[in-house]
C-alpha cells in the first residue's frame, strides 16, 4: 500500500468515527452529559484554558509522570541487566519476583498513601511500578538474548574484562530489547497516571473525577483526548530516537 | 624449530547434563614458527573447538596449550577468522576490523591505516561507512578475515575463512595470504572442507578423524609452491589426503 494511501484511510478511520459519535449524541437518544457531541470538546479545551486549569493539570500529571517513568525505568533496567548477568542473583529473585509481579500497581496505593501521604511522590511511585516490571522482564531477556558467539569474538579480540564484554557486547546487543521495553513502560505509565491521581493528588486523573461529578462529560473527554495527544507525542519522539540509535538494524 | 604452538595432551569436554560429551582426548598438535598448517577432517570432529581451545575461548578439559609468541604491544599474540562471519552488527565495517585495535599500542592513525589496508586486501576498499546488514554473506565472511589481519597476529588461527566466497574471490584470495605469511612470518593454523586448498596452502595437512578426535595422519607437502595448482605431484598428494580423509570417514561411520 502507497503511503500516501494509508494516512488517507487512517484519517478516514477517525474522522468518521467522529461523525458517527456526532451523529448518535445528536439524535437525542441519549441525555447530552451520558454521550457529549464531540463537537462541544474544542469549547470545553478554550474555556480550560482560558480559566488556566488545563495547563495546571497536564503539567502536574506531567510531573509526576516523568518521575516515575525515569524512576520504573532505571530501576527495572537495572535490575533486569544485572539479575541476567549474573546467575546466582538470578536465581534468588526467581521466586521473589513471581510473588511481587502480579501484584497490580493500584493495588500499591493504601501502602503509597500510607508511606508518602497524598503526595506527588506517591503519584509517581504508583506509576513507577508497572514501568518498573516491563522493563526488569524485558531488559533481562534481552540481555540473555545477546549472542553468545558475539561475546566469544570479543574476547579473541582482546576485550576480557566484564565492564569491557558489558560495553562492546551485552549492553548493545540487548539494545533493541531494552528500548522496546521502554516504550512499552511509556504507554503502561501513562494508564497508571490517572488512576494514580483518583485519590486526591493535583492532575488530569482529579479533574476528570472533579468533571463527573459535575456531568461535565464534555470535559471528561476532553482530558481523555489530552492524554491520547500526550502519549502519541511522547511515543513519536521515543520511536525518531530509537530509530537513531537503532540505525544499524535492517 | 621452535615450536609457537604445542597442545599437550589436550583434551576438551562440553558439558552435557550431569556429565561430560569429551570432544577429543591426547591431542598432541603443534605449529612451528612460521610454519602453515592446515587442517581437514571430518564434520563435527572438533575442528573448531580445537581452534577455540588454542585461542583460549575455552578452557582445556586436561592437558595444556602452550603458545610461545614473542611479546609485542603493537600487535596482538593470536587473532582468529571464526567460522560463521559473526560481525558485530552494531558496528560499522570499519569498526569491525578495528575491533582488535582498541587494545594495542599504536597511534589512532596507523590503525585507521590498518583497516584501510585490510579492506583492499580482501576487495572491499571503501566499505568502511557501511553496515553488517548492507553486506552479502561473502563480503561479511572477508571482513572477518580483515579483523584478523587488521591485529597483525603472530599466530593466525583461519577456520574455513573462504567458504563463502567464489572460486575466483578465493583463489585471489589463497595468494593473497601466501604472501602475507611469507611477508610477516606468520604461524598460521587453517581449518578447511577443501583438499585442493589444505595442499595448496600447507607446509603440512593434518588429518583429524572422530570419536575422539584424533590425528589420523599428517602429510609433508614437500611440492614448490609455484609448481601447485597444477603438478603432477600436488595433485598426487591431493588424492592421498583425500583418501586419508575416505577411510576416516567410513571409519567415523563405522563406529558411530
Ligand atoms: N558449545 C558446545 N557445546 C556442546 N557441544 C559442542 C559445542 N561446540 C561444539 N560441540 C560439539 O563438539 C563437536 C565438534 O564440533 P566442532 O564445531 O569443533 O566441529 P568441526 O570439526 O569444526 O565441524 P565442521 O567441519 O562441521 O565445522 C561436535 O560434535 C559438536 O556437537
Ligand atoms: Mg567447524
Amino acid at each position: 500500500m502507497k503511503s500516501s494511501t494509508r494516512y488517507f484511510l487512517s484519517a478516514v478511520g477517525l474522522v468518521g468515527f467522529l461523525l458517527i459519535w456526532e451523529g448518535i449524541a445528536r439524535s437525542g437518544l441519549f441525555a447530552t452529559y451520558l454521550l457529549p457531541p464531540p463537537s462541544t470538546i474544542p469549547a470545553a479545551l478554550i474555556s480550560e484554558i482560558r480559566e488556566g486549569i488545563w495547563q495546571v493539570m497536564v503539567v502536574a500529571s506531567l510531573r509526576h509522570y516523568s518521575v516515575g517513568f525515569v524512576l520504573g525505568s532505571v530501576l527495572g533496567v537495572g535490575l533486569g541487566v544485572m539479575v541476567a548477568l549474573f546467575p546466582r542473583i538470578e536465581a534468588g529473585q526467581a521466586w521473589l519476583a513471581r510473588v511481587l509481579r502480579p501484584i497490580p500497581p493500584l493495588a500499591w496505593i493504601p501502602f503509597a498513601i500510607i508511606w508518602f501521604g497524598i503526595t506527588e511522590t506517591a503519584a509517581a511511585f504508583i506509576i513507577s511500578i508497572g514501568i518498573f516490571w516491563i522493563n526488569y522482564f524485558t531488559a533481562m531477556g534481552a540481555v540473555q538474548a545477546v549472542d553468545k558467539d558475539l561475546i566469544e569474538v570479543a574476547r579473541a579480540f582482546g576485550h576480557r574484562s566484564f565492564p569491557a564484554l558489558l560495553r562492546k557486547v551485552i549492553l548493545p546487543g540487548a539494545a533493541p530489547g531494552i528500548l522496546s521495553g521502554l516504550r512499552a513502560g511509556l504507554g503502561q505509565g501513562w494508564m497508571t497516571v490517572v488512576a494514580a491521581e483518583l485519590f486526591g493528588i493535583q492532575g488530569i486523573g482529579q479533574r476528570m473525577i472533579e468533571a463527573s461529578g459535575l456531568l461535565a462529560s464534555n470535559v471528561v473527554i476532553l482530558y481523555m483526548f489530552s492524554i491520547a495527544l500526550l502519549y502519541g507525542v511522547s511515543d513519536y519522539v521515543f520511536v525518531l530516537v530509537q530509530k537513531r540509535i537503532l540505525a544499524w538494524q535492517r | 624449530m621452535a615450536k609457537i604452538i604445542e597442545t599437550q595432551d589436550l583434551a576438551v569436554a562440553f558439558a552435557e547434563g550431569d556429565g561430560h560429551n569429551i570432544i577429543f582426548r591426547h591431542l598432541n598438535v603443534s605449529v612451528e614458527k612460521g610454519e602453515f598448517v592446515t587442517l581437514v577432517g571430518v564434520s563435527g570432529a572438533g575442528k573448531s573447538t580445537l581452534l577455540r581451545v588454542i585461542a583460549d575461548l575455552i578452557p582445556p578439559y586436561e592437558g595444556s596449550v602452550k603458545l610461545d609468541a614473542a611479546h609485542d604491544p603493537t600487535r596482538r599474540p593470536i587473532a582468529m577468522v571464526f567460522q560463521a562471519a559473526l560481525l558485530m552488527p552494531w558496528r560499522k565495517v570499519g569498526d569491525n576490523i578495528s575491533l582488535g585495535l582498541d587494545g594495542i599500542d599504536v597511534p589512532a592513525a596507523v590503525k585507521k591505516e590498518r583497516v584501510e589496508w585490510t579492506l583492499e586486501l580482501v576487495g572491499l576498499a571503501g566499505y568502511e561507512d557501511r553496515w553488517p546488514y548492507q553486506l552479502s554473506g561473502g563480503q561479511r565472511q572477508r571482513i572477518g578475515i580483515a579483523r584478523a589481519l587488521a591485529v597483525d597476529p603472530a599466530i593466525l588461527l583461519m577456520d574455513e575463512p573462504f567458504g563463502a566466497l567464489d572460486a575466483i574471490t578465493r583463489t585471489g584470495l589463497q595468494d593473497e595470504l601466501l604472501r602475507i605469511w611469507q611477508e610477516t612470518h606468520k604461524s598460521i593454523l587453517f581449518v578447511t572442507h577443501d583438499i585442493e586448498e589444505a595442499v595448496y596452502l600447507g607446509d603440512r595437512v593434518l588429518l583429524l578423524g572422530d570419536k575422539p578426535a584424533h590425528i589420523v595422519n599428517e602429510y609433508h607437502i614437500n611440492v614448490d609452491r609455484d609448481q601447485r595448482r597444477e603438478s603432477e605431484q600436488f595433485l598426487l598428494m591431493v588424492d592421498e589426503v583425500k583418501a586419508g580423509l575416505l577411510a576416516a570417514m567410513a571409519l567415523s561411520n563405522g563406529s558411530g
